[in-house]
């Protein structure tokens, strides 16, 4: 199926046979792949599928077992980063590593092996931030920074250095979709001085857009390759899975009573660098989902803490079918039937170090009986974490592995799956299907749709906008902790809910130099 | 290369013979420290653990001893362990203990000479109440102002200290004592005395609190809401915030309990083996005490067998210095010594040893 050959002398990066195994599992599995000169080639493939192992490689953070790479004709065995970055390999992780309290300049000086003086650098910045149209001021404080511009200031790390393959890890999943156009630009405009890109995504829209070709990874091999531009994404998507992928269907529903409301609230940012919220106001119908869309760090965490009752409010400013709840802590409102399932998997929605029937008690105590005058009935608890286990196909040894040692995507199902059996009339979850892979994160909307049939009001917030309009019956946007007034979903274009985004304050058009 | 690699969860097995490796460790460090001072290292290490409890010459002292010297450390160990395990750092035990010995003395002395079976229970109220609200004093900064638990308590262990002194030398001074410092001799007050329960065995009531805060702990730890709320709130504050824990709540009963229960094992104290207030009434049981909740993992079975063992080092530490000359320095630092490999081999529990070439940076 490869249709295009790789022609020896030409490629940049050829990689042969490439194979990595770690204790229990073959994260790359004799993986070839070529890149060209100027290329944008897609890495595609479910969580697990082996992506992140392979750039690693590539990059020299984790030497191969067995296999070659070539680079420019010589071979290319990095041992470590800084080799991988003096051949001319660059990478931009999806996490960021940038110190909040200094400035832009300062953390990229801290990145790079002989810096220049500051006065210098931050000149430097200055002329490619403007050569690739990446607005960015050297002196501001990458604290103060949205998602969007700190990853800029990786990406100007990175291109300081004059790289021939920039590697990117999920480079658009904090963004918003004006930011993914300024990205895109950024990217068109490399590939056109010759620069090659590796670009890791779950959106599939996305490489069909900017991908010259795509190398799939199933279970650590390479499965398929293909041109994203003549493939659908539900295409790519089942070459991906492996088999047809289950699409999450919507039924029409008919307006009922308000569940939750939340008038006027405004709540204080709790930490430095936190979001404080303004003028919330919010409702939502029984059997309808909410979709909170926006770029997490505007207050989501925030928002969601409010409605779980982490966050107390003035009374009278969050009601339950009419019924003041502000002042009622999290186990009050489980009573209720308001539930939550938090963003951050490990720590907040679970306790690392506990076992899943622990993590179970954690948030079913009181809804599911679990304990009687404080004494716990671990018997009972472990039943019920067993049925998580099995009606979202969590795939643990035992329930009593402990939580940390499940992959995110099964402990995502699990922490889900806790609150939707529990039976909500209001939920709220953040991010639903962050980091997991599409076939899993199919089953958790398809849950969350049922669960809406079933009568229940349900609040999701995520950045990913494509799931959002899959399961939205109403839309809202989340800025800077101000709520935008929710619009019907059905018929909303990309453009007008990056309006309503409206990050646009920073989201000057790039300004690419026209050489 | 030696390389750690983290388990995917915590090793059952390590987390239960990581104790038994330091004692070993400690055993051996121990005995190169003995042999520079010049000791017979084997000698020493047997007149440490083997003749307080086998030797037929001193036994029969030492034997009770045990008893006597366990006693208050596992009582305020396990106090302190409830803190510890949900992150709250009551580090001054001590002066809770010493308060807890002033104000049941205080009540106990106020009957003084009225003999009433009532009398020794009040002053176990009292003196739990008294080490409860000294223990409040951190608890109840840390809540309203966010100051650090860890200083504050501290901090307060001097200052009972000085109180502590100041009633030895005045209010609670013995009338008849011919102006020396100190109270009258609880021995000589059968009512307020804390008297061995079975002659010469060290059985004494303060015994019997230790055994039954062990089993309420052990019970609060595995079967009971709270001690899940505990354990929750150490391991991951958010989690536990997301599970209904109130922190304020939280820090005011983890400081409550264990400053009740070192003021117990004061008054225990105070009451039955010192017999009085004395200005150097507190011999450092509260800072023993932290030890004892780290070697025996914050868990109340465990704690029960450090606490034993933590005696049975004072005991033949004693021993060892009158036997055989060692300083009572070094025996100080053959018990830091075990707390250091404890806290060291600990790492075997989240991280197994590889031994290879280093692959991941």
């Amino acid at each position: 199926m490869d249709e295009r050959l790789s022609i020896a002398g030409e490629d940049l990066l050829t990689i042969e046979g490439l194979t990595k195994a770690y204790p229990g599992v073959v994260a790359n599995d004799h993986v070839s792949l070529s890149i060209r000169p100027g290329e944008v080639h897609a890495l595609l493939g479910e969580n697990g599928a082996g992506k992140s192992t392979l750039v690693k490689m590539i990059y020299g953070l984790v030497k191969p077992d067995a296999g070659t790479m070539t680079f420019k004709g010589a071979p290319f065995a990095p041992a470590e980063p800084r080799a991988a970055r003096a051949t001319g390999v660059a990478m931009v992780f999806q996490h960021f590593s940038l110190f909040e309290a200094l400035d832009v300049a300062e953390n990229i000086a801290l990145g790079m092996e002989n810096p220049p003086k500051m006065r210098d650098l931050s000149a430097r910045i200055r002329e490619v931030s403007e050569t690739y149209g990446l607005p960015l001021d050297p002196d501001q404080l990458v604290g103060d920074l949205s998602a969007g511009e700190r990853q800029r200031v990786e990406i100007i790390r990175c291109l300081l250095q004059n790289p021939k393959l920039l590697i990117m890890d999920e480079p658009t999943s904090v963004l918003t979709p004006q930011e993914v156009a300024i990205l895109f630009q950024t990217l068109e405009k490399l590939r056109g001085e010759g620069c090659s890109i590796l670009y890791i995504s779950h959106k599939l829209e996305e490489i069909r857009a900017l991908c010259d070709y795509a190398t799939v990874l199933r279970l650590g091999k390479k499965v398929a390759t293909c041109n994203p531009r003549q493939e659908t994404a539900r295409a790519m998507a089942e070459m991906m899975v492996g088999g047809e992928l289950h699409v999450p269907q919507k039924t029409p529903r008919q307006p009922q009573d308000v569940a939750l409301e939340i008038t006027a609230l405004d709540v204080a940012a709790r930490a430095a660098f936190g979001t404080s919220l303004k003028g919330i106001n919010l409702s939502v119908q029984k059997g309808e989902i909410l979709g909170i869309g926006g770029v997490a760090g505007n207050g989501q965490d925030e928002l969601c803490s409010v409605i779980s009752g982490e966050i107390l409010s003035p009374d009278a400013k969050v009601k339950l079918a009419g019924a003041p709840i502000g002042q009622l802590g999290p186990n009050a409102r489980r009573a209720l039937g308001v539930l939550a399932a938090p963003e951050e998997r490990l720590g907040h929605a679970a306790a690392p170090d506990m076992s899943l029937t622990e993590n179970a008690l954690l948030s079913g105590a009181v809804r599911e009986g679990l304990q009687s005058h404080g004494m716990i009935d671990w018997g009972k608890t472990r039943e019920f974490a067993k049925q998580i286990i099995q009606k979202f196909d969590v795939r643990t040894p035992s329930p009593n592995t402990a939580a940390r040692a499940l992959s995110g995507g099964n402990l995502q199902k699990f922490v889900i799956g806790r609150e939707i059996i529990q039976n909500p009339t209001v939920f709220v979850v953040n991010q639903p299907t962050w980091g997991v892979d599409a076939s899993a994160a199919a089953a958790i909307r398809q849950a969350l749709l049922d669960l809406a049939a079933a009568g229940a009001a349900i609040v999701v917030i995520s950045q990913d906008l494509d799931e959002l309009m899959e399961i939205s019956d109403r839309f809202a946007a989340l800025n800077e902790g101000r709520l935008s007034a929710p619009v019907e979903a059905a018929g909303l274009t990309v453009d007008q809910i990056g309006l309503m985004l409206g990050g646009a304050h920073d989201l000057e058009p790039a300004k690419v130099a026209q050489l | 290369m030696i390389t750690l690699e983290k388990r995917p969860q915590p090793s059952k097995l390590w987390t239960a013979i990581t104790p038994v490796l330091a004692v070993i460790a400690t055993m051996i460090a121990g005995g190169l420290m003995f042999a520079l001072l010049g000791k017979d290292p084997f000698i020493a290490i047997r007149t440490i653990f083997w003749d307080p409890l086998f030797n037929e010459q001193f036994a029969a002292f030492s034997r009770p001893q045990l008893l006597v010297k366990a006693a208050p450390l596992i009582l305020i160990a396990t106090g302190l362990a409830m803190g510890f395990r949900a992150g709250v750092w009551n580090i001054g035990a001590e002066g809770q203990y010493i308060m807890g010995a002033i104000s049941g003395a205080a009540v106990g002395l106020a009957f003084h000479p009225t003999e009433s079976v009532f009398i020794f229970p009040l002053m176990v109220a009292a003196g739990a109440l008294g080490g409860f609200l000294w223990a409040m004093i951190p608890g109840i900064l840390k809540v309203r102002f966010h100051t650090n638990e860890i200083l504050v308590s501290l901090l307060l262990v001097y200052v009972a200290e000085f109180i502590l002194a100041s009633m030895a030398l005045g209010a609670l001074r013995n009338p008849e004592g011919n102006g020396f410092p100190g109270s009258r001799n609880f021995k000589e007050y059968p009512s307020a005395f804390n008297a061995e329960l079975l002659p010469n065995t060290g059985l004494h009531w303060g015994v019997v609190a230790a055994i039954v805060a062990v089993i309420f702990a052990y019970i609060l730890f595995s079967k009971h809401m709270m001690g899940f709320h505990i354990r929750l709130a150490g391991q991951a504050p958010k989690a536990a915030r997301f599970g209904g824990v109130e922190p304020a709540r939280l820090i005011l009963f983890c400081l409550g309990t264990s400053g009740a229960l070192a003021g117990l094992a004061g008054l225990f104290e105070v009451s039955g083996p010192a017999g009085q207030i004395s200005i150097d009434f507190n011999v450092g049981y509260g800072f023993t005490a932290i030890i004892v909740a780290f070697l025996g993992r914050l868990n109340p079975i465990g704690i029960l067998l450090a606490g034993l063992l933590m005696a049975l080092t004072y005991i033949g530490g004693e021993l060892a210095s009158f036997m055989l000359g060692v300083p009572s320095a070094a025996i100080q630092a053959f018990q830091g010594m075990l707390l250091f490999f404890l806290l060291a081999v600990d790492v075997l529990t989240n991280y197994r040893i590889r031994f290879g070439k280093r692959e991941v940076v």
